[in-house]
C-alpha cells in the first residue's frame, strides 16, 4: 500500500528458547514495516516479546538457548538473518542502534561520557581521536546538555538519570543510524523528565528523520509518541492500527483491557469511582501454549473455537487488523 | 473502637527529616540532607490520603517517619491521638500494631527463604496476637480476603507471580488488623494489567475493614483513582494540597500544573501542546536547598520575590492549600495568567 519501500521490514519472524522445562515459542509469526521518520510502538505486558522483538532485530538473540526458527529481518533490503557477524557488527550503533530502560547499567561506568560516544563513531566512521571527541560535544549540545565541553570529560555516576539517558540518546544517533529501537526509554525516570526526553526523540527524529521504534508498557506513552501501534501477546501480535484508530476503535479483547484497567488522569475528576476493569490471570508461560488463542484464558469472550485453535489476523478496519476469532467474517465456523 | 483522634486517624505537624552527610575531611562541616523539610497533614478515618512527587521529594522518608522506621528531627506525629515522636520500646511497638506498611517491590519485600503462610504470621507472632491456632485459621482468613488460595500458604515466594506476591504483601500487612496502612508505591512495580487488580483489591479491603491508607506515589493517574486528599511535595515541602476533584481541576502550584502536564495521554494527542509547562532540568539538591521557593529555579513563571522569600502554604479555597507568591487570593494560577495575557 506505501509507495516507498519500507527501510525496515520484519517478516514472519520465529524465536525459539530451549528450557528446562520445554521449548518456548517466545515469538510467532511477527512482522513489522517501518517507514523512514515514522515511530511505531510496541505495546504489551512484560513477557509479551517486546523486547524480544528489538533483540532479533538486532541480532542480539543469544544462541543458544535461542534459535530463530524462521523468517526474515529486510533492513533496505538486505536480509539481516543472513548477514555475517562481522556485517552485523558494522550495522549495529551505525544503521540501527538502540536505548535501554535503565540508562545506569547501559553506561560503563569506567569510561568518560565522552569516550563512549566517541568509540561508536571512531569504529563506524573512523573518525580520529580528536574529531570524534569534537563529535561527541556537538551530540551532548544536540541533546541539550548544559557545558558540553566540560561534562564531555565526566563519568555516569556524575550525572543523573534524565541526563544518562539523554547521553544515551546522543551514543545512538551518534552515527545518524536509520533505526533507533526504544526499549522502555522513559520507565526508569520521573514524568518531569520522561516528558524531556519524549521531546528530545521527537526533536532529534525531525532534524535526522531517524524511524523509532518504541517499546512502551505505556499506552499513554505510545499514543503520545507512535505513529503506528502493535499489540504483542505471548508472542504473538494480537492487534495492529494507526494510533488514533487503535485508540479510538480497540478491537482485540487484550488491547481493550490494556486501555481500560489503567486509570487514566482526567482533567476534571467525577467525584464517584467504580471498580477499575482487570484483565484476570497473568500471561501464560511460553513452554505451555496450546494450541488455542493464548488470550483465551484471560478473555471474556472466549468459545471453544478460541480454546482450541489459533486465530490468524483479519481486517479490521482501513489498515487495522486484529488476531481475533471475534473477528472472522465467516463467523465462528 | 475510635480512639483519641477524632475525625482525623493521623496528624502531622511540622514534621522534619534531616540526615547529617560525613564530613568529607577534617575541615569542612558535612551537609545535611532536608529530605522532609517541615510538613504538616491530617488524615481522616476510613479515607487514602496520597502524596505524590517525583524521585528526592521525600514523599517515601515522609511515610517512613509516620511509622517511625527513620529517626524524627522535629515536629509532631500524633496517630489516633497518641504523640508517636516521644515513645519508645514496648509503648512504640503497640502503637506499630496500628500501622503497617506495603512496599514497592513484591520481589525484594518478601523473605524467599520462608513460606507464604509464614511470612504472613510472622508480625501475628512478633506482637503476639492471639494464640497459635488462632493465627493459624487468621492467615487462612487473610488468604482468602486477598484472593489467594489457603493451600498456597505453604509455597515460597518464587513460586507465585508479581501480582501474588502483591497480594502477600498486603495480607501480611493486614496480620496485626491495622487501622492505618503506608502504601508505598503498591502498583509500581507490577504490570499494567495486574495494577487494576492490584488497586481494586485495596478499595475492597478499605471498605470491608474500614482502613485508612497512607498512599505514596509518582503515577497521577493512580493518585487520582485511588486517593480522596492529595498533597504534591517537592524538595521535602507540600507545595499543594487538596481534595481530589479540586486539585486535578484546577491545580494552582507551577509544579502540579507541570506534573499534570508531563503525563502522556491519549487525549492530548489532538487537543495539541497548548497550556503545557515543560520544566527544565532536574530536581536541585535537598542538600542546602535554595534560600526562597525550592522550585523557583525550575518554575519558568519565577519572579525576583520567589527567589528571596520562601512563600507560605496558605489555604486559597475550601481545603485547597498553595505555597507560591504568584497565586492570588482571586485562584488565578501563574499558568493560566500567562495563557491569558497572551
Amino acid at each position: 500500500m506505501d509507495a516507498a519501500a519500507p527501510l525496515l521490514e520484519v517478516e514472519d519472524l520465529e524465536v525459539e528458547f530451549r528450557t528446562r522445562h520445554g521449548t518456548a515459542r517466545v515469538l510467532d509469526g511477527v512482522a513489522l514495516s517501518l517507514q523512514p521518520g515514522r515511530t511505531l510502538g510496541i505495546v504489551g505486558e512484560s513477557g509479551c516479546g517486546k523486547s524480544m522483538t528489538a533483540l532479533s532485530i538486532m541480532r542480539l538473540v543469544p544462541v543458544p538457548p535461542g534459535r530463530i526458527g524462521a523468517g526474515a529481518v529486510r533492513l533496505k533490503g538486505e536480509d539481516l538473518l543472513q548477514a555475517s557477524e562481522k556485517r552485523m557488527r558494522e550495522v549495529r550503533g551505525k544503521d540501527i542502534s538502540m536505548i535501554f530502560q535503565e540508562p545506569m547499567t547501559s553506561l560503563n561506568p569506567v569510561y568518560s561520557i565522552g569516550d563512549q560516544i566517541a568509540e561508536t563513531v571512531r569504529l563506524h566512521e573512523g573518525l580520529s581521536r580528536r574529531d570524534s571527541l569534537d563529535r561527541a560535544i556537538e551530540m551532548l549540545k544536540a541533546v541539550h546538555i548544559p557545558a558540553a565541553e566540560r561534562r564531555v570529560r565526566e563519568f555516569p555516576h556524575q550525572m543523573s538519570g534524565g541526563m544518562r539517558q539523554r547521553v544515551m540518546i546522543a551514543m545512538a544517533l551518534a552515527c545518524r543510524p536509520s533505526v533507533l529501537i526504544a526499549d522502555e526509554p522513559t520507565t526508569a525516570l520521573d514524568v518531569t523528565v520522561q516528558a524531556q526526553v519524549f521531546d528530545l526523540l521527537k526533536e532529534m527524529q525531525e532534524k535526522t528523520g531517524t524511524a523509532i521504534i518504541l517499546i512502551s508498557h505505556d499506552m499513554g506513552a505510545i499514543a503520545e509518541m507512535a505513529d503506528r501501534v502493535m499489540v504483542m501477546y505471548a508472542g504473538r501480535i494480537v492487534e495492529e492500527a494507526a494510533t488514533d484508530e487503535i485508540l479510538e476503535n480497540p478491537r482485540h479483547p487484550y488491547t481493550r483491557g490494556l486501555i481500560a484497567c489503567v486509570p487514566h488522569m482526567e482533567e476534571e475528576p467525577p467525584p464517584e469511582r467504580g471498580a477499575l476493569t482487570e484483565i484476570p490471570g497473568v500471561v501464560p508461560a511460553l513452554t505451555d501454549l496450546g494450541s488455542g488463542c493464548s488470550f483465551a484464558p484471560r478473555c471474556d469472550h472466549a468459545t471453544d473455537l478460541c480454546r482450541s485453535r489459533a486465530p490468524r489476523p483479519f481486517a479490521v478496519g482501513a489498515d487495522h487488523r486484529a488476531a481475533c476469532w471475534l473477528y472472522d467474517e465467516a463467523g465462528a465456523a | 473502637m475510635t480512639g483519641g483522634g477524632g475525625d482525623y486517624l493521623l496528624e502531622v505537624q511540622d514534621l522534619k527529616v534531616h540526615f547529617r552527610l560525613p564530613r568529607r575531611n577534617v575541615l569542612t562541616p558535612g551537609g545535611t540532607v532536608h529530605a522532609v523539610d517541615g510538613i504538616s497533614y491530617r488524615v481522616r478515618r476510613g479515607s487514602t490520603f496520597g502524596i505524590v512527587g517525583e524521585s528526592g521529594s521525600g514523599k517515601t522518608t515522609a511515610a517512613l517517619a509516620a511509622m517511625r522506621l527513620v529517626p524524627v528531627t522535629g515536629g509532631s506525629i500524633r496517630l489516633d491521638g497518641v504523640e508517636m515522636t516521644v515513645l519508645g520500646g514496648d509503648a512504640l511497638r503497640e502503637m506499630r500494631r496500628k500501622i503497617q506498611i506495603v512496599f514497592q517491590d513484591p520481589y525484594s519485600s518478601l523473605n524467599p527463604r520462608m513460606r507464604a503462610g509464614a511470612i504472613v504470621r510472622e508480625p501475628m507472632d512478633l506482637m503476639d496476637v492471639g494464640d497459635p491456632a488462632e493465627r493459624d485459621l487468621r492467615v487462612a482468613e487473610l488468604f482468602d480476603r486477598v484472593g489467594l488460595r489457603p493451600e498456597q500458604a505453604a509455597l515460597f515466594p518464587h513460586q507465585f507471580s508479581g501480582g501474588q506476591r502483591q497480594r502477600i504483601g498486603v495480607a501480611r500487612a493486614l496480620a496485626t488488623q491495622p487501622e492505618l496502612i503506608v502504601c508505598d508505591e503498591p502498583v509500581s512495580a507490577l504490570d499494567v494489567a495486574i495494577q487494576a487488580q492490584i488497586l481494586n483489591l485495596l478499595r475492597e479491603l478499605q471498605e470491608g475493614f474500614g482502613l485508612t491508607y497512607l498512599f505514596i506515589s509518582h503515577d497521577l493517574g493512580v493518585v487520582q483513582y485511588i486517593c480522596d486528599d492529595i498533597a504534591v511535595m517537592y524538595l521535602g515541602e507540600i507545595v499543594e494540597q487538596s481534595d481530589r476533584v479540586s486539585l486535578f481541576t484546577l491545580p494552582l502550584h507551577p509544579y502540579t500544573w507541570a506534573l499534570v502536564s508531563a503525563v502522556p495521554s491519549a487525549r492530548r494527542r489532538t487537543g495539541g501542546q497548548d497550556g503545557r509547562v515543560r520544566l527544565q532540568g532536574d530536581p536541585p539538591n535537598p542538600i542546602d536547598p535554595p534560600p526562597g521557593c525550592r522550585f523557583a529555579p525550575r518554575c519558568p513563571f519565577a519572579v525576583d520575590r520567589c527567589h528571596r522569600e520562601k512563600p507560605a502554604l496558605r489555604e486559597v479555597r475550601a481545603g485547597h492549600l498553595v505555597s507560591c507568591h504568584l497565586v492570588g487570593d482571586d485562584c488565578v494560577p501563574p499558568h493560566a495568567a500567562a495563557a491569558g495575557a497572551c
